[in-house]
């Protein structure tokens, strides 16, 4: 089939672990808002969720780091945090390891990737799915782009990491939903925790929903670290969505800054129909 | 090449029950197989979150591991700020503080 959704949210570990401590005037428009994204996602009705994620030190360490790593596994066990500080419980999650295999031999024919036929999940794909899967039953195909240890993958790859993904897609029978998630600008785990340049989040979220190829790719990542902090880095998994919907434009759902989650809370979807419409023009 | 090992030592802790109980049960023995400093073998007996954190271990590894050891949130980014006034700026990695340590959502 193809793609059938595809969109992006921020996976923060106190969207889940500290939800109490968020104001409420922006917290509940922003959950009601991912009560939106998961009725879409639903509406769309995959038989797959892909989920492009900037781990964190779950799976891959700098003794042998893949820059691009799709998950190959029958299932999945996460969070690997403590269940009780992220307040998720720990649970399997279940994979497609055969859907897994096809899709990684395509996305080969354009990019090398690693596969990994073990993952545990971190908070980065388990917030995500606590919000868009609840009963945590759809099948999952894991994506990870290192964005923690330089150096790290340039933009300019991510995008077409996320094109061929997207060929990847196209050649594969079953309906695939996709969801990239990453911070925008944030410094998770330093003592500014909390410090947000909204101003640079909705500049990139406008370049995004344009899918403006040139200007998402053209950040470096000496210009990310200042303005955006190093959690900025985690921008390739939004970048690689982008260049999975290559010709589609999208539009931001929300964007707030949200301290206590360490980023601004944010959802924005890519219109897909418009691309087939313009093709079947 | 000893943050390296120290970030190795804290990566295996976070994600594996059984290195866990390893580190519970025989710490002595679990430290010395790794190459790490004197300072860092210290920060790992005494769970000194803050001196670790200044010497460079990645953020998201460290933020993992303090909720490991108990540290509720405040604790954990307190414990950043405190080590920051007492040892300066982080040694490694790309973790630096910004604007002194100030702000953030404590």
């Amino acid at each position: 089939m193809s793609l059938v959704f595809a969109g992006i949210m921020s996976h923060g570990p106190g969207m889940r672990a500290r939800a109490d401590r968020a104001d409420p005037a922006v917290r509940d428009p922003f959950f009601a808002t991912l009560d939106r994204l998961r009725e879409r996602l639903e509406e769309s009705r995959p038989d797959a969720l892909m989920v492009i994620a900037a781990e964190h030190f779950a799976n891959f360490f700098m003794n042998n780091m893949p820059p691009y790593c799709v998950g190959m596994a029958e299932d999945y066990d996460g969070p690997i945090e403590d269940p009780e500080w992220l307040r998720i419980p720990r649970r399997t999650v279940p994979g497609n390891a055969d859907l897994s295999r096809r899709i990684i031999g395509k996305v080969m024919e354009r990019v090398d990737v690693a596969y990994a036929e073990e993952w545990k999940f971190d908070h980065g794909i388990m917030v995500p799915l606590s919000f868009l899967t609840p009963g945590f039953d759809l099948p999952v195909i894991p994506a990870n782009i290192n964005c923690q240890g330089p150096p790290l993958t340039p933009l300019t790859r991510a995008y077409e990491f996320g094109r061929a993904v997207r060929a990847a897609c196209d050649a594969v029978p079953e309906r695939i939903a996709l969801i990239g998630t990453g911070g925008i600008s944030h410094w998770p785990a330093t003592p500014n925790s909390g410090k947000i340049n909204v101003d640079w989040d909705r500049e990139f979220l406008g370049r995004w929903t344009r899918n403006d190829r040139a200007a998402l790719t053209s950040y470096t990542d000496e210009e990310t670290l200042r303005d955006a902090g190093q959690g900025g880095f985690e921008i390739r998994t939004l970048v690689a969505v982008a260049g999975a919907c290559d010709g589609s434009s999208g539009d931001v759902w929300f964007c707030e800054p949200i301290p206590i989650f360490a980023t601004s809370g944010f959802a924005a979807v890519m219109n897909l129909d418009e691309q087939a419409a313009a093709k079947a023009a | 090449m000893s943050l390296y090992a120290l970030q190795k030592l804290l990566y295996e802790l976070n994600r594996d029950p059984r290195v866990q109980d390893e580190f519970a049960a025989n710490r002595e023995a679990m430290l010395a197989r790794y190459r790490l400093s004197d300072q860092e073998a210290d920060a790992v007996r005494s769970d000194d979150i803050g001196l670790l954190y200044i010497l460079g271990v990645n953020g998201q590894i460290l933020m993992h591991f303090a909720a490991w050891r108990g540290l509720a949130w405040d604790q954990y980014i307190q414990a950043m700020k405190d080590a920051l006034a007492k040892h300066g700026q982080v040694r490694g990695g790309i973790y630096a503080a910004v604007d002194g340590g100030e702000g953030g959502a404590v």
